[in-house]
Order: structure tokens, then C-alpha cells, then sequence
């Protein structure tokens, strides 16, 4: 167990720096972003810039008949209007498979859908030019259901089912004694970053053009950017501006392409700002997801079979559904051992916003089934529902239900024990001040119905890319006059990338200043995808090897010219010294006027596609984390307020306890949400709640103290520097355990996530009298819950 | 109106920003405040996370008041006195005491709603230097922050309150 620092800077002593792994570095852009100097990519500004606007369909299915640009081009300040035949290159794109038009042209799939671009000198000059593009549709009845999709005609030459992956394990027959089975829902949740999709696209002299934008990964952006445009890859260049927060929704493309284009038809450089409504429309979502589940055990409680099937609403196009889907299979059963599994998990097309890449994804939706699971075999069973999870919780050395074996730490039975031993809050309802119940301000209702619920919920997933994917980053370590560069195209997001790179080249390299250069496709190559909880390890490898790979040159051309052995030469506080003290000269001194310059690329350890029976080594790693979650909740009104949540996470080594702690305390956050008020409501394909009015995302009052009871440190083999990413593990299990809170306050079921007030106040109410309606007094207890 | 004139469409004004009377040229009447800030004077400080006073990435404070930018109309903010984060921010690279144990308590992620919650604590802290928790949740309750579940913003608040001034 370790205890967090997390009030500044910790003093050391010895050869490492002060701000070195371990301690807690203070990010490098904290500065300018307290100071409201850094640049988000929606802060930028060129010389003659325009403004482009994108029209989007407010269809979810419709036949495009015609579309008329003559309004758009008849308003003075417009310059350009572009559609489909405007795309020079690919007219698709997509992550896996260019399967989604930059531009609709025929056939609108989503409400939200682009099929126009305006560039105009003024932002509501464009917005209104858009508006004057006359769309003639044929408006169809959207597909929307997830399952009736499943026997439609397809609405996509490549289909409606999107990817499917089936596990087959031991033997399908097998069943214990004791068996639950459930129908569990999750919502479609959207990211919700701060800083809106934005990007400034600035045409080069030699014909190509230069992107400044917000993503997760400038390489396959570059990728899919330059097919389009039909460009060679080195005439696309995308440099990273500021991103305002990611959270998988920036992996797909948003408006890069589109804007391109508009900056290279007028010659301009031309900026795009999405509005909150824009973006809730521009970007792909958490899958919704189906889930049926039955599982059977001893009468011991050892889990014997566990059958699921597992429907996944992954929208309009492909985007990471296939990723996303391997996931929810594979962790199906959450990190219990099972010797026979049936799994089968299908990520299907519909006409609803397309779903991608969200924390924790795959994993959060059938964690939220699995853990119900658990809770329902630990009450039929008569068990504490602790011990039950102790007794089937993955150790090293046990099978996943694809067969692959843990090879690496899996802390499970430790993240379990430590979270369940957090004291309990001191707290109660009767005492706690009426802002802090639940409703807060708003609040109505009586304080004597309001109830107390705990709820415990333990997750895992994967680190890294899986299934045989090529992943790997690149960094390079420069050393010259004394001074350390080190640049990667790795995509600082907020979670603390930049922070990192630093510690390990001061701890390496024994310095105390490091500048990183920009992160961009020119110059270097790919980092691979902020996401999947893989920089640490990648770009955390990277960086690692190549400051190594300096220090090791530096140190031999020292000994060779100045005739020092090299076995004792150590760097230290930007000198470099012999063990023996007799040799002691900056680093400056040091290079004699030479540069040291190393490029390094980081791979993982090799992954392999599952078979025809889904069993396979897929993954790299797996970080595990226990969520247990207290609430009250008020059972007329049918408000939840999360009074805290306790965790212990299986974190490999702590590398910056602060950013640690932002991330386990910010993923928590996303996982409340998502238990008690985050849902994009979809009527027939469209958003109803496009807006931080009506989609609402936790506020300061909604968000409970995290008590981190444990950090799990057993050094990952395989790990460059001992730890494993961390940033998703939070957002896994803290929905589960919250649901799971509020059904032991209410004594209801809740299958379903997000818990809505009507889910447990129509269930509690008893039926409405006929004439003036009854007091409280008057109304049924809730149903006593099991503890 | 002698702070206010119009061609045609376009108006030209001037607002009192940070203590300096800024000059607007040319400006379509319906521009908010966070507009004219962001794009005529280059004050990009206050942020446009949903442009509908949800979130309180661009607040403000204009006579006194804590506002949203965005749901101000800035041709009707001629005349008064208008604050923003640059105008709480040191000259040079320095921080104030607020900005400080931002950074140092791991307050800052990707950092977009920071510079409206320093605006919003600013305030706070003004009015009432010695808030409760509680207080300072409900404060900050209008601006939304994405990344850090607001602990360690309540970390950074309890830092600035022991330094005793915002």
C-alpha cells in the first residue's frame, strides 16, 4: 500500500532528480493553462483566416435527392462550398475500415451526418451560409433497434452486423448447482471533453497543407487525411494543438478532412470550432449496450459456467466497434475464473450516432452486467458477496476465458481485500447538511426517506493494442551543448504525458531541464493512439530507450576523449562524474561540442487474433481495480447522491502520485456519471439532448470525496518502467459499484445503467390514489434490501 | 452614443477590460462577450466549452458580478467594468497564489475549464476568504471540469485559503 503525496513537490535526496519518476513532477504546460495562455486548438488564429461551418443531416435515414448550394453562394463573405464531388482522393474514411463518407452524398445514415462544407470570413456568415444549403431528402424510417437490425436489410453495402466475436470454452453443457441469470442495459454515454473539436488547416506552398488540430493520434489521422485528399503523406502534415480533453472521442476523424479541403480549394488558411450541439452530433459515443447473462456454480460458490450474449449499438459506421467488442467478450466475465464459457458479443449498424472508443471501452458495459451477476450468485448462494468474488478472482498463473494466461501480476484478491477494508464514511442522512442530500438545492423531499446503500464492484481490462495489432512508439532523445530535447508524436490529451517524458530523461539522462519538442507527423514517426491506457508504456518505452541510448553514447565518447574509465562515469545534476570523484565536468563540458541525438522505437510484446473457438493470447497486460460506492438516495424523488467512493487499483509502479491520483479521481467521476445521470437520449436516430443543459455530466456538488484505500505496486514484467497505465481502470467498475449501491438502498433490481429517478421512484411508488394525492407517511417502506 | 457608433450593420465600440479601454471595430450587433473577447481583443483566456452559461469555462466578472461571457451581449457591456483571467494573472510567466496551488496540487489536466474556475474562485475567495468545502462545491458547481472530478481543485482551494489570499 503506498501513501499518496499530493501536496507538491517531495524533497530527495541521491542521484535522483527531484522531479524524477516517483515524485510529483509538476506538468510543464500548468503554467500557461492556469494563466489561460495555453493555445486549445480553438485559440488559434493565421493571417487572412476564414471560418468553415459544416451542414449536417437532421435525418437519421433519408435518400439525398438534390442538394442546391446557390443560397449558401449568393451571401456576401462566403468563398467556398464544398460537397462529395469536391473530395479529390478516398471519399471514406474510417479507424478500421474506410467505411463512412467524408461527405453524404446519396444516402444519409445518422442524424448528424456532413454533406456540405461552407468557408466564409465571418463565423456566422458560415453558419448561415450552411443553413441556406437547400437538401431535398427522402426522409426514411430509421433503423434505430438494435436487435431488428440484426434480420433487416442491410442499410450499408457491408452489412448491418458490424463484428462479432464468439468464445467457446470447456464444455458447453457443463452447470452447477446454483444458477442467476439477468438482462442488463447500459446507456449511450458521451465523453463530454471541455475544450469542443476545433482545428486551423493552412495550405503550403508546395500544394500541401499543414494541420493544426485536437486528436488522440496525429499519424493515422495523417493516414486517412492524405487518402482523401489524395496527397503523398508528406505534403499532409498534422501538428498537435492544444487538446481540452479526449476520452476516446477524439480517435476517429472529426472535421480534419472536410477543413483540408477548405483551406486548399480557397487558398486560405480556414478554422473550424465546433459548437457543444456540434460536437455531441461530431463525434462517436460509448456503445449502448444488451446483455444477457446466466452463470452457474458450486454450491461452494466456485463459478462453474457463465453463458452471455452481448449486443452492441455501434451506429452508422465501423469507427473501433471491432475493438470495442473483442473487449466486451473477453472480459465478459469480469476477473473471475470460469473453466466453461459460451460468449458471444456483436457490435451491430444501425441509424443512431456511430459509437466508438470511450474509457474503459468494451470492458465498463459488461463490467455493469458481470457485477450484477456476481451480486445476484452471491445472494442465491447465501455468501458475502466479497467472499464469493475472493474465492473466484484470477491470480497469476490462471486462464482468461480466451484461454491466455495471466502471465504478468493480477493483483485481484489484493485490490478486492484492501477496498473492501476502507472504513465506512462517518457520515449519515440525518446528519448530513440538506445541500449534500440528495436533489441538493432543489431539494423537496423528506429527509427520513432518504437511505443509505453500498455497493462494491471489482473491473479489469487490457493495456495496449491486441488481436496481432503492430503497436508501437516512437521518441528521440537529443542532447546538445548540455541541453535535453526529447520529441514524440505522442498526444498529450491532460492525463500527463508531457510530465512523464520529463521525469524519465531528468532520472536517465541526471538533469533537471528538459524541453519537449512539438508533437507532429513531421520529423518522426508514429506514437501510436493516445488511448487504450497505452503511453505510459509505449511512449513511456520509447523515451526510456532512447535517453538510455544517449546516456550510453555520451558516457563512451567521454571516456574514450578524456581516457576515464567508463565503469565508473555516472550522470548527476547535469555533470558527469566518476564513482571516485575524480572526474566531475558539466554536460556541456562534457559533449565537447558534439550533439548526441537517438531515435527509439518501443514495441510490446507480439499479440495474436483469437481463433474460430475465440481463444488466443489477444492481449498484452491487464490492470485491475476494485470500486466500492456509498450512497443515498432519496426514494420518493428518486434522486441518488454518491456520498463517496473508495478504490484500490492495481497500478504496476506509482510514476507522479498527483497525476495518479487525477486519474483514478477523474475516471471515478465519468463512472458516476454514467451510473446516475449521463445518457445521450436518442428518439428515432436523433439526439434530444445535445447541450450541457440536458446532458448533464457531474458538477462539484454531484462528485463525491475518493477515498484511494490502496495502490497495488508489483512491478509489471514487460513494462519499460514497471507500471501499468492507469487512466482506465477507474471509469471500469465505479458504475457498477454504484448501481450496485443504490440497489442495496432500494431493494430493487436496476438492470439498468444509467439509473434514471423514474427507475426507482415509479418502482417505489405505490399506485396512484384516486383524489388527493397520500403523504409520504402513507406510502410502502422500500423493500428491505439484502446487505 | 459616444462609446457606441454603427455603419450600417456593423457597430464599433469600446469596453473596459482588465482597467484598459479596448477598441472594437466593425462588429456584428448579436456578438457575445466571449466572441468579442476571443476574436477582437485576443483574450483567449475565457474558453468556449458550450457557449450556453452550462459550464463556466468563459466566466467573467463584470461589475463585480460573476458572468458567463458567453451569455452577455458584448455591445451591452459598454461602460461597465469587465475582468477577465488575463486581468488576474501576473505580468511576465508568474502565477497568483490561486494559479499557484492549481499547479502544484495537480489541479490542471487538460486544463480547459481552468482559467474559468480561477475566475469563479477568484471571486469566491473575494467575497468569502474562508469558505467551508461545501462552499467552495457549490461555487464552482457551474463550472463543469471533465478531467480531475474536482478533487484536487478542492485540494488547490484549501492551499490558496492557507496562503490567505485568492
Amino acid at each position: 500500500m503506498t501513501t499518496l503525496d499530493t501536496r507538491g513537490e517531495t524533497e530527495t535526496t541521491g542521484r535522483s532528480s527531484r522531479e524524477g519518476l516517483g515524485r510529483n513532477a509538476r506538468r510543464p504546460d500548468g503554467r500557461p493553462k492556469a494563466r489561460g495562455q495555453f493555445a486549445f486548438s480553438s485559440d488559434l488564429e493565421a493571417e487572412g483566416m476564414l471560418w468553415g461551418q459544416l451542414l449536417r443531416s437532421p435525418h437519421a435515414s433519408a435518400a439525398i435527392r438534390r442538394i442546391d448550394l446557390s443560397g449558401a453562394l449568393r451571401i456576401p463573405g462566403v468563398v467556398a462550398v464544398l460537397t462529395a464531388s469536391d473530395v479529390p482522393g478516398r471519399k471514406t474514411y474510417g479507424l478500421d475500415y474506410p467505411d463512412q463518407p467524408v461527405f453524404a452524398s446519396e444516402v444519409v445514415r445518422y442524424a448528424g451526418e456532413p454533406l456540405a462544407a461552407v468557408a466564409a470570413d465571418h463565423p456566422v456568415t458560415a453558419r448561415l451560409a450552411a443553413e441556406a444549403i437547400v437538401v431535398d431528402y427522402e426522409v426514411h424510417e430509421p433503423l434505430v433497434d438494435p436487435e431488428a437490425t440484426l434480420v433487416a436489410e442491410p442499410i450499408h453495402p457491408l452489412g448491418n452486423v458490424l463484428f462479432r466475436q464468439v468464445i467457446r470454452r470447456g464444455d458447453p453443457s457443463a452447470a452447477g448447482a446454483v444458477s442467476v441469470e439477468g438482462h442488463y442495459e447500459t446507456g449511450m454515454q458521451d465523453q463530454a471533453f471541455m475544450g469542443p473539436e476545433s482545428g486551423l488547416a493552412v495550405p503550403a506552398a508546395d500544394g500541401g497543407i499543414d494541420l493544426y488540430v485536437a486528436t488522440q493520434w496525429l499519424h493515422v489521422d495523417q493516414d486517412q487525411i492524405a487518402a482523401c485528399l489524395d496527397l503523398p503523406l508528406d505534403m499532409v502534415r498534422v501538428h498537435l494543438a492544444g487538446v481540452g480533453g479526449a476520452f476516446g472521442a477524439r480517435e476517429d476523424l472529426s472535421m480534419q478532412v472536410q477543413l483540408c479541403l477548405l483551406a486548399l480549394r480557397t487558398g486560405r488558411p480556414v478554422k473550424i470550432v465546433y459548437s457543444r450541439e456540434e460536437s455531441f452530433h461530431g463525434h462517436v459515443h460509448r456503445h449502448p449496450a444488451r446483455m444477457w447473462y446466466r452463470h452457474t456454480a458450486d454450491t461452494d460458490g466456485h463459478l462453474v459456467s457463465v453463458q452471455a450474449r452481448i449486443v452492441f449499438d455501434g451506429g452508422a459506421y465501423l469507427s473501433s466497434s471491432p475493438a470495442v467488442t473483442l473487449n466486451a467478450a473477453c472480459f465478459a466475465n469480469g476477473p473471475y475464473n470460469v473453466p466453461n464459457a459460451f460468449v458471444e458479443a456483436t457490435a451491430v449498424r444501425t441509424n443512431n450516432p456511430p459509437c466508438g472508443a470511450m474509457r474503459g471501452f468494451g470492458a465498463v458495459q459488461v463490467c455493469f452486467a458481470h457485477e450484477a451477476q456476481m451480486d445476484k450468485l452471491a445472494a442465491a448462494l447465501e455468501i458475502d458477496p466479497i467472499e464469493l468474488r475472493l474465492r473466484n478472482a484470477y491470480a497469476t498463473g490462471d486462464q482468461l476465458i480466451i484461454g491466455q494466461v495471466l502471465s504478468g501480476t493480477a493483483p485481484v484478491a489484493e485490490v478486492i481485500r484492501a477496498c473492501a477494508s476502507a472504513p465506512l464514511p462517518p457520515t449519515t442522512p440525518d446528519t448530513l447538511p440538506e445541500l449534500a442530500l440528495p436533489g441538493g438545492a432543489g431539494r423537496t423531499a423528506e429527509r427520513a426517506r432518504v437511505r443509505r446503500g453500498v455497493g462494491f464492484a471489482v473491473g479489469f481490462k487490457n493495456l495496449m493494442f491486441s488481436a496481432g495489432f503492430d503497436d508501437y512508439s516512437t521518441a528521440r532523445c537529443r542532447l546538445e551543448d548540455g541541453r535535453v530535447t526529447i520529441t514524440s508524436a505522442a498526444v498529450e490529451v491532460g492525463q500527463g504525458l508531457v510530465t512523464l517524458m520529463q521525469q524519465i530523461a531528468r532520472d536517465v539522462l541526471g538533469v533537471d531541464e528538459v524541453t519537449l519538442g512539438e508533437a507532429a507527423t513531421v520529423g518522426i514517426g508514429s506514437a501510436g493512439s493516445t488511448s487504450a491506457s497505452r503511453q505510459s508504456w509505449m511512449t513511456g518505452g520509447a523515451v526510456n530507450r532512447a535517453c538510455q541510448a544517449v546516456r550510453e553514447r555520451l558516457l563512451s565518447s567521454v571516456s574514450q576523449r578524456f581516457e576515464v574509465a567508463r565503469a565508473g562515469l555516472e550522470l548527476v545534476s547535469g555533470r558527469v562524474v566518476s564513482a571516485d570523484g575524480s572526474f566531475d565536468l558539466t554536460l556541456s563540458e562534457a559533449s565537447a561540442g558534439e550533439t548526441f541525438e537517438e531515435t527509439a522505437v518501443f514495441r510490446h510484446e507480439g499479440t495474436a487474433e483469437l481463433d474460430e473457438n475465440g481463444q488466443g493470447k489477444a492481449h498484452v497486460s491487464f490492470a485491475f481495480a476494485a470500486h466500492r460506492a456509498v450512497v443515498d438516495v432519496d426514494l420518493d424523488l428518486g434522486l441518488v447522491k454518491v456520498v463517496e467512493v473508495a478504490t484500490a487499483q492495481d497500478v504496476g509502479r506509482v510514476l507522479n502520485p498527483v497525476q495518479l491520483l487525477g486519474q483514478l479521481e477523474g475516471g471515478i467521476s465519468q463512472g458516476v456519471g454514467f451510473a446516475v445521470m449521463e445518457e445521450i437520449v436518442l428518439d428515432k436516430g436523433i439526439v434530444r439532448n445535445p447541450s450541457f443543459t440536458d446532458y448533464i455530466i457531474p458538477t462539484a456538488l454531484d462528485m463525491p470525496p475518493v477515498t484511494v484505500q490502496a495502490l497495488i505496486e508489483q512491478a509489471e514484467p514487460g513494462s519499460p518502467l514497471g507500471a501499468k497505465g492507469a487512466g482506465e481502470p477507474p471509469s471500469i467498475s465505479s458504475t457498477a459499484a454504484v448501481v450496485a449501491a443504490i440497489r442495496n438502498a432500494t431493494g430493487l433490481d436496476l438492470p439498468r445503467a444509467p439509473v434514471r429517478p423514474q427507475d426507482i421512484a415509479l418502482a417505489l411508488a405505490e399506485p396512484r390514489p384516486q383524489g388527493p394525492s397520500g403523504t409520504s407517511a402513507t406510502r410502502p417502506p422500500a423493500k428491505e434490501a439484502t446487505p | 452614443m459616444e462609446q457606441l457608433s454603427t455603419d450600417g450593420a456593423l457597430l464599433s465600440y469600446s469596453l473596459r477590460v482588465n482597467g484598459r479601454e479596448q477598441a472594437v471595430h466593425d462588429a456584428l450587433l448579436g456578438e457575445n462577450l466571449l466572441y468579442v473577447l476571443r476574436e477582437r481583443l485576443g483574450l483567449r483566456g475565457s474558453k468556449n466549452a458550450c457557449e450556453q452559461g452550462e459550464c463556466g469555462a468563459c466566466s467573467v466578472i463584470i461589475d463585480g458580478r460573476l458572468e458567463c461571457a458567453c451569455t452577455v451581449l458584448a455591445a451591452g457591456a459598454v461602460g461597465r467594468e469587465i475582468v477577465t483571467v488575463e486581468g488576474l494573472t501576473p505580468e511576465g510567466d508568474g502565477l497568483s497564489d490561486l494559479q499557484e496551488a492549481f499547479v502544484a496540487a495537480g489541479a490542471v489536466q487538460c486544463g480547459f475549464c481552468t482559467p474559468g474556475l480561477i475566475v469563479s474562485l477568484h471571486d469566491l475567495l473575494t467575497r468569502s476568504p474562508d469558505p467551508s468545502e461545501l462552499e467552495v462545491r457549490e461555487a464552482i458547481s457551474g463550472n463543469l471540469c471533465r478531467c480531475t472530478g474536482y478533487g484536487r481543485i478542492l485540494e488547490a482551494v484549501k492551499a490558496a485559503q492557507e496562503k490567505g489570499r485568492p
